[in-house]
């Protein structure tokens, strides 16, 4: 945000958004269409939010002709992008908002899920609040249904409010074709090949959630959208036998059986 | 140490702070000694002896320069163009190594060095060690934001070298994640292995692992102290402190997805469906009836019953505790 003033100076009026949108930090961000932001119908209601309001309008739709001196302009700059970040907001849940961030996420613009299971699935922002300096924004994995902590500290920054609490379930709604498959692969903590007793009974109670929701969707004829699904719901759980090879249950039957000593080698 | 006082820095603390090996502890030379902790090892590295003896710092006094360029800058131009010389050289010494092995010997001693790392975090001296780095949030936060920033462990997902890279497990949500910097990709996961992260919290049952990292650097003693003197319940479910259960997740840690303050429904197609991932009963001694339950009724566990053939004996058992280091088998059904 400070590069601002000194890669703008000479050329000041042009292209704002372009500027706005190629900054380091910014890359979460679309381009939103001057027709959009030209239609005052769009920016209802935020003229209260934006100090500066019609100055800051000016300068994101490159018509800015105040001469003023720098602590004013930067207090105008600081609105524009302000303004720019509440009108993205909604532009990403018109029709070509959606699109222009569907193609973002297509490339992973906005990073990939740091869920190892999640097999790199492409993140979307989303903030936690829909009124701004509430909530940074943050990085939502379709794949786990989860939200991330953006990895870079420029992104972390970022105020939710500019992408909202919405954008990223309506895209999976407008775009059904792009929710990913979801899976029940999932980490199992383990002590030389065994299970831990008290994760491993939380894991069983989470899956028999997960098997109580798909008795409830299949008698409502609703797809469930799981990979490894189509077998019967009580008869999977193939993925944690392939892990088996490696216990040795002979080894450490004496001390499971005691509750005694399974660990340090020396 | 002993071996090594001309040295300024040993071969193990130079590895230990190369960059990418930040999640490494310094295993003790008294550990590699021991021949018990090697066993098996041998089949599994080249140049085996070399290997170990360029991990103590224990090398032929002729070879002391060489070693030393070659750890420092590994396949370095300078070094391929004295190839020819030291060849010469070798000729005349008969235990004088080549180049070429010099960098066979050079992987395979960091080869060696992370398959007994592996077995040393798991032992006592090893898993006080990577405690202390724990404790400073040495090995990064949970990325996942309703874990908030509590401190992660790093772990392999096998235990069989050059299968897949470290990643990082969280004791708050029981998941593995990637680590943030792409200069951990390159580290073997089986260099930490798949029973320390679990070992670890099984060991520390004392520890908060609702603690955010930031506080551990932040020096914030305060809020540690803070939830310790409201919790009245040193209880233990399963063996393990109820506080220290997957606190990351269950009722309020569960995204919940809304449109415009409306949740979405499950009957939608593009409804939630991981809810159970992130969940956790409100009443932790569900986990008991749970287990209660699938020792009845061995058909419907998705994992096995267990081991005990008395069911109620079972239950009872595990509401006083258990032991901290119960461990189940492997989907086996005993019953
Ligand atoms: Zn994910």
């Amino acid at each position: 945000m400070d590069d601002f003033n000194s890669e703008t100076d000479s050329d000041y009026t042009s292209y704002w958004r372009d500027w706005f949108i190629s900054s380091r930090g910014n890359e979460y961000f679309c381009e939103i269409d001057e027709d959009y932001l030209t239609d005052r119908f769009n920016l209802t209601g935020l003229n209260g939010e934006v100090q500066y309001y019609q100055y800051a309008l000016d300068l994101v739709t490159d018509v800015f002709d105040l001469d003023c001196d720098d602590e004013m302009r930067e207090t105008i700059e600081k609105s524009a992008r302000h303004l720019y970040g509440l009108v993205h907001a909604r532009y990403i849940v018109t029709t070509r908002g959606l699109a222009k961030m569907l193609e973002k996420y297509k490339k992973a613009d906005f990073g990939k899920c740091p869920r190892v299971m999640c097999e790199a699935h492409p993140l979307l922002p989303m903030g936690q609040a829909d009124n701004p300096n509430a909530k940074a924004v943050k990085l939502y994995c379709a794949r786990c249904e989860d939200i991330y902590n953006p990895k870079s500290s420029r992104h972390s920054a970022i105020d939710g409010a500019y992408f909202g609490t919405s954008f990223h379930n309506i895209i999976f709604q407008v775009y059904p074709a792009l929710i990913p498959a979801k899976s029940y692969d999932r980490y199992v903590p383990r002590v030389f090949g065994f299970k831990v007793h008290a994760p491993a009974a939380l894991i069983r109670w989470q899956h028999a959630e997960r098997d109580e929701m798909r008795r409830r969707l299949r008698k409502l004829e609703i797809e469930s959208g799981f990979k490894d699904d189509e077998g019967d719901v009580e008869a999977e759980d193939s993925e944690e036998e392939e892990e088996e090879e490696e216990a040795d249950p002979e080894v450490f039957e004496n001390g499971e059986a005691q509750g005694g000593q399974v660990g340090p080698v020396a | 140490m002993s071996s090594s006082s001309g040295t300024p820095e040993s071969w193990i603390s130079s590895f230990c702070s190369l960059l990418g090996h930040e999640y490494f502890a310094e295993i003790s030379e008294d550990f590699i000694e021991d021949d018990f902790n090697l066993t098996g090892l041998q089949a599994q590295v080249a140049m085996y002896k070399e290997a170990l003896e360029m991990i103590l710092d224990v090398e032929p006094e002729d070879d002391d320069d060489e070693e030393e360029e070659e750890e420092e800058d590994e396949g370095d131009e300078s070094i391929e163009g004295e190839e020819g010389a030291i060849r010469q050289r070798a000729v005349e010494r008969r235990h004088h190594r080549m180049a070429s092995d010099l960098s066979i010997i050079e992987s395979s001693a960091e080869m060696l060095y992370g398959l007994i790392h592996q077995r040393f975090i798991c032992s006592r001296a090893g898993i006080q060690q990577m405690s202390e780095k724990y404790e400073l949030a040495h090995f990064g936060v949970c990325p996942r934001t309703n874990c908030e920033q509590v401190r992660t462990l790093p772990v392999g997902l096998s235990d069989v070298p050059g299968e897949d890279t470290v990643k990082l497990f969280c004791p708050s949500c029981l998941d593995v994640y990637v680590p943030p910097n792409s200069r951990f990709q390159t580290v073997d996961g089986a260099f930490f292995g798949r029973t320390f992260g679990a070992l670890f919290l099984l060991t520390f049952p004392d520890y908060d692992i609702s603690k955010r990292g930031a506080e551990v650097l932040g020096g914030d003693r305060s809020s540690r102290n803070l939830p310790d003197s409201q919790r009245t319940d040193d209880e233990k479910i399963n063996g393990f402190n109820a506080h220290n259960l997957a606190p990351g997740l269950g009722q309020g840690k569960v995204y919940e997805p809304r449109i415009y303050g409306f949740r979405v429904s499950e009957r939608a197609r593009s409804g939630p469906r991981m809810g159970w991932l992130r969940n956790r009963p409100v009443d932790l001694h569900e986990l008991d009836e749970a287990t209660l339950h699938a020792a009845e009724h061995p058909d419907e566990s998705d994992d096995g019953a267990e081991v005990e053939s008395d069911p109620r004996q079972a239950g009872r058992r595990r509401q006083n505790g258990g032991s901290p280091m119960d461990v189940e088998a492997n989907g086996e059904t005993y019953a």
